[in-house]
């Protein structure tokens, strides 16, 4: 792995380095709010899923979902970072109707979490660390429609109180393709973790993006916020519009003004939605309501301990154990349901220290780019993990070719059906029968005696003797067998 | 039959469990009362039907042997606190005619013990107020008037109209909650007993938040041992609320007549303000004198931080009001406000909905908190409020078992008279108490004397958390010593 170089902007007055921090909203997965008993579940008719203290009514009071705390200690694991034993839950103070309490809970100056790193991996096996400034829990607010109705908006508080983890980057981002890495790296992470599903189309992960511009080397620009963004794409073209517009400014001579900007997609652009000047004041202090968030060392221990297996750690166990390069070792798991897969297929063969590699490529290559090319998930797999082990035992027991499995991949994929029988049934099998074989390349030697005096100067002409034998044994000739015979035979 | 609201709780209690009368006729008897004092003011919501409702359950249950330990006895409730299907408005008109679907912590485990709620009292709105004059229900009448005048004089405040309804037999004790002074201090005003229990001694649970840091419930009653009663069912850990604390509750009334022999008593020396009405001095020395004769120590302490105790108060209060008051936003419940706009609907509804004195509050406290004035302000009196509890921490560690000071700094005042063009003259009548609720302390207002006009004044024993019972034994000696004072009825 080499560290990343990044991208620069060329300007009329040179290059521009981009300086990129993060603020990632990861809606947390539990059951119920973080600090009310009112259910979490997506989709539910509006204001179905309310409770007294989400809806603010009076006298009403928080109370501290540990499941929560644990998920988000369970992430501040996951990014290698510091755990607060000791954090305070302040009140973030504001009007607006998504926010029924009149502010929003959430952890100022002591958060949960403290400092940590994340590795990014890049294309071309190039890699970057990106800094964890914090991580703290704070309350989603209510979602809000403005275009159901001409001239009101309406309120679902269904989303009203449940818990978020801020995750916040330190500004280590230097261009679009880094900062995209980070989001999936970091959704990846939470999903190994279970603590937030990751899925930006409901909103469960959404970010903020600071971009300022600067020449290389030099202090930091005046940086913009580019608020909500919900897709990983619009991140990289929002980071690249946001870059190339203060880059102009300055190269015209003028200033970035501080602001709060937020991104079109369908226009491509970003646009000012309020400048620093009209910025809240939050007027934060420690909420009243709620005790100190205090928990002991053992606890995080016992977190820690029953942490799973995260991408990282993964990836270094399938180079080990498997010999997989790099890449396709974080290709299997970039994606938990894909190392899961890789896994299963793992556990069900017959030889893994020998197949494992094999069972890598093929759910690389066969499995993976079949699913892409029809649009499919790896969790709507036509071939199960069962099914694809069963291939790969074939092939590597040495009962079918490669290429007869591929043919054989193509049949489970469209019919479905036990691998073992369908090569049964429809003679799949290798022929390993010698004498067969034996016939087979006394006759292709015998057609081509010119070929065949040739072979003991030029070795390599072996392989069209071996592409002849298995063409004419329909590709079931054992590949091995077919070219220790033709050596024999051949003198070589 | 002598009349059956002048008994206390206890005597009450003896009856009802002799049948010498059942919960109903004690009930109707307290309706009818209520009916003839509206004049006081002091119940915003009479409940006649649930009242009647609930009195007849208790006799049931008494009939059966079952009864609670409050089965039967009719009480009034603090607007403040939620009552389900009973409208709730913390005197305030931005709360219109909330109407709760749940029931308050405190007030569901007095209904659990039997007892019986005639209805909900008025209160200074927001319990922001000493006078119980900021009410929108308008001002609750005392009891009490200056001997020889007719002037209608405050029962103090927040909990004005609990202090009014207890001394004049409407009920037979209240709920009520203390923020800086607010059962204690109208308690004084109308010779009633008010315990303030220690921070986190009872549910904040659907009572309408103040300032939650300093936010306690507890009962005010005509004597001791009825507060002792009524605190033991207000009292208890509710998962609802985390600052609530997880202690047993004892049995307070066992510690009625409990001896104090040798528990040492301090006075603190800066509680000895310039310029206190002499009978206010003469009362606290009286005080002193009754419980060194009931066999206590009496010894000097300093409580060096008492002076800053007041604006550090009138900071962190206002601060956490102008937080918890957001939620009345015209949104989702109560009184809304037009306008073409959110902002503007926010504007009328808050303007229109909140009186004079919650409009300062919020103002201050949204001042305190703001960017560059948090660490001045905010930050600032937090630090006083630890040195306070630092202040009555070494009190205690030096032996001391409660404190013993005026409960107030003057007797009850006119209606309109006080706090008109300066609200902190109005602010000063909780020097006495609000030290104690910014150390989470629990205190106690005693009736123990009148002063020259005729009026009831009271003293205050300060405890160690969660040592209620010390001050039971320590007020019930004073209550024993002063006697009980009732006043004539003029309403």
């Amino acid at each position: 792995m080499s560290t990343a170089t990044h991208k620069l902007l060329k300007g009329a007055t040179g290059d521009w380095e981009m300086v990129i921090g993060m603020e990632i909203h990861a809606q947390v997965t539990s059951k119920s709010k973080l600090f009310s008993g009112a259910s979490t579940a997506f989709g539910g008719d509006p204001n179905t899923q309310v409770s007294l203290v989400d809806a603010a009514m009076p006298g009403m009071l928080p109370v501290i979902n540990e499941e929560c705390v644990r998920q988000a200690v369970r992430t501040g694991l996951g990014l290698n970072a510091k755990i607060n034993l000791r954090s305070v839950f302040d009140r973030k103070n504001y009007f607006y109707p998504d926010l029924p309490q009149g502010y929003q809970i959430s952890q100022y100056k002591s958060p949960v979490v403290g400092e940590g790193d994340v590795l990014v991996e890049l294309d071309g096996g190039r890699s970057v660390s990106i800094g964890i400034e914090r991580l703290h829990l704070e309350q989603d607010p209510a979602k809000m429609q403005h275009d159901k109705l001409p001239s009101q908006s309406l309120i679902d508080l269904n989303r009203c109180g449940v818990a978020l983890m801020e995750i916040v980057s330190k500004p280590d981002i230097r261009d679009a393709e880094q900062a995209k890495a980070y989001v999936t790296k970091l959704r990846s992470i939470m999903r190994y973790l279970g603590t937030c599903d990751g899925d930006m189309e409901k909103g469960s992960l959404r970010a903020d993006v600071n971009v300022s511009v600067r020449k290389p080397g030099a202090p930091l620009g005046t940086r913009c916020e580019i608020k909500n963004l919900n897709s990983i794409t619009f991140i990289g073209q929002a980071i690249e519009y946001e870059a190339r517009r203060q880059i102009e400014i300055l190269e015209d001579g003028g200033k970035i003004d501080q602001e709060t900007r937020l991104y079109d997609p369908n226009r491509g652009e970003t646009r000012s939605l309020r400048s620093k000047e009209e910025a809240h004041d939050y007027r934060y202090f420690p909420d009243p309501d709620l005790l100190p968030l205090e928990f002991s060392q053992s606890f995080v221990d016992e977190l820690k301990a029953s942490l799973p297996e995260l991408p990282d750690q993964k990836k270094a166990r399938f180079v080990a154990d498997f010999g997989l390069s790099d890449y396709d070792a974080g290709v299997l798991v970039a994606e938990r349901e894909s190392a899961v897969f890789y896994e299963t297929v793992l556990d069900r063969l017959a030889n893994r220290a020998r197949d494992g590699k094999m069972a890598a490529n093929w759910v690389i290559n066969e499995l993976f780019g079949r699913l892409n090319k029809e649009g499919r998930d790896i969790t709507d797999s036509p071939v199960t993990s069962e099914q694809l082990a069963a291939i790969i035992d074939l092939i590597g027991e040495g009962t079918i070719s490669g290429k007869i499995a591929k043919d054989l991949f193509e049949i489970v994929w469209q019919e479905g059906g036990d691998p073992r029988a369908l090569v049964e049934s429809r003679g799949m099998k290798q022929v390993t029968d010698l004498s067969a074989i034996e016939k087979v390349v006394d006759d292709i030697i015998a057609a081509n005696p010119d070929k065949a005096a040739q072979v003991k100067d030029k070795p390599q002409s072996l392989g069209w003797f071996v592409g002849q034998v298995m063409k004419s044994s329909g590709g079931k000739a054992n590949p091995q067998s077919v070219n220790d015979l033709l050596k024999s035979k051949l003198g070589i | 039959m002598t009349d059956l609201t002048s008994l206390t709780l206890a005597e009450a209690r003896k009856g009802l469990a002799d049948k010498t009368f059942t919960s109903l006729e004690l009930t109707d008897a307290h309706l009818s009362a209520i009916e003839k004092a509206r004049l006081l003011n002091a119940f915003v919501m009479e409940t006649p039907d649930q009242a009647r409702a609930m009195a007849r359950e208790a006799d049931g249950k008494i009939a059966k042997g079952d009864a609670g330990p409050l089965a039967g006895i009719p009480l009034g409730i603090k607007d403040l606190f939620a009552t389900k299907g009973v409208r709730t408005t913390a005197c305030s008109k931005i709360l219109g005619n909330f109407v709760p679907t749940y029931e308050s912590t405190v007030t569901s485990q007095l209904w659990r013990d039997g007892a019986v709620m005639l209805g909900k009292l008025n209160n200074d709105e927001f319990a922001m107020g000493s006078a119980n004059e900021t009410s929108c229900f308008g001002p609750v009448g005392n009891p009490w008037r200056r001997e020889g005048s007719n002037t209608t004089l405050v029962p103090g405040g927040s909990s004005g109209g609990s202090a009014s309804a207890v001394a004049a037999l409407l009920c037979m004790g209240a709920t009520a909650t203390d923020t800086g002074g607010s059962i204690r201090q109208p308690a004084a005003f109308t010779a009633t007993v008010g315990i303030k229990p220690t921070y986190g001694r009872c549910s904040r649970w659907g009572i309408v938040a103040f300032a939650s840091s300093l936010d306690q419930a507890g009962p005010i009653a005509r004597s001791v041992r009825d507060s002792a009663m009524l605190l033991r069912s207000m009292a208890g850990h509710d998962p609802k609320d985390t600052t609530s604390v997880d202690i047993a509750v004892p049995d307070y009334e066992a510690a009625i007549g409990k001896s104090v022999k040798g528990m040492k008593i301090g006075i603190p020396k800066e509680y000895r303000l310039d310029g206190m009405p002499a009978e206010i001095e003469k009362l606290w020395s009286e005080g002193a004198a009754w419980l060194k004769a009931a066999g206590a120590e009496l010894v000097e302490v300093s409580l060096p931080h008492t002076k800053y105790a007041l604006p550090a108060y009138y900071i962190v209060a206002p601060a956490e009001a102008s937080s918890n008051l957001a939620r009345y936003d015209g949104v989702r419940y109560g009184l809304r406000g037009q306008g073409k706009t959110i902002t503007e609907l926010y504007e009328n509804t808050r303007a229109e909905g909140f009186g004079a004195e919650v409009r300062r509050r919020v103002m201050i406290g949204t001042y305190v908190l703001s960017a560059g004035y948090y660490d001045a302000y905010y930050l600032r009196a937090q630090k006083v409020r630890t040195l306070i509890k630092r202040d009555f921490e070494d009190c205690f560690e030096r032996g001391v078992d409660a404190i013993l000071t005026p409960a107030t700094p003057s007797a009850a005042f006119g209606i309109g008279e006080k706090g008109g063009a300066d609200p902190v003259e109005m602010y000063l009548n909780d020097v006495f108490t609000v030290t104690v609720n910014m150390a989470g302390l629990p205190g106690i207002a005693v009736p123990s004397g009148k002063d020259s006009q005729g009026l009831p004044l009271g003293l205050q024993l300060i405890g160690r958390p969660f040592e209620e019972e010390t001050l039971f034994s320590l007020g019930e000696v004073i209550e024993q010593a002063a006697g009980r004072f009732t006043p004539a009825r003029w309403w």
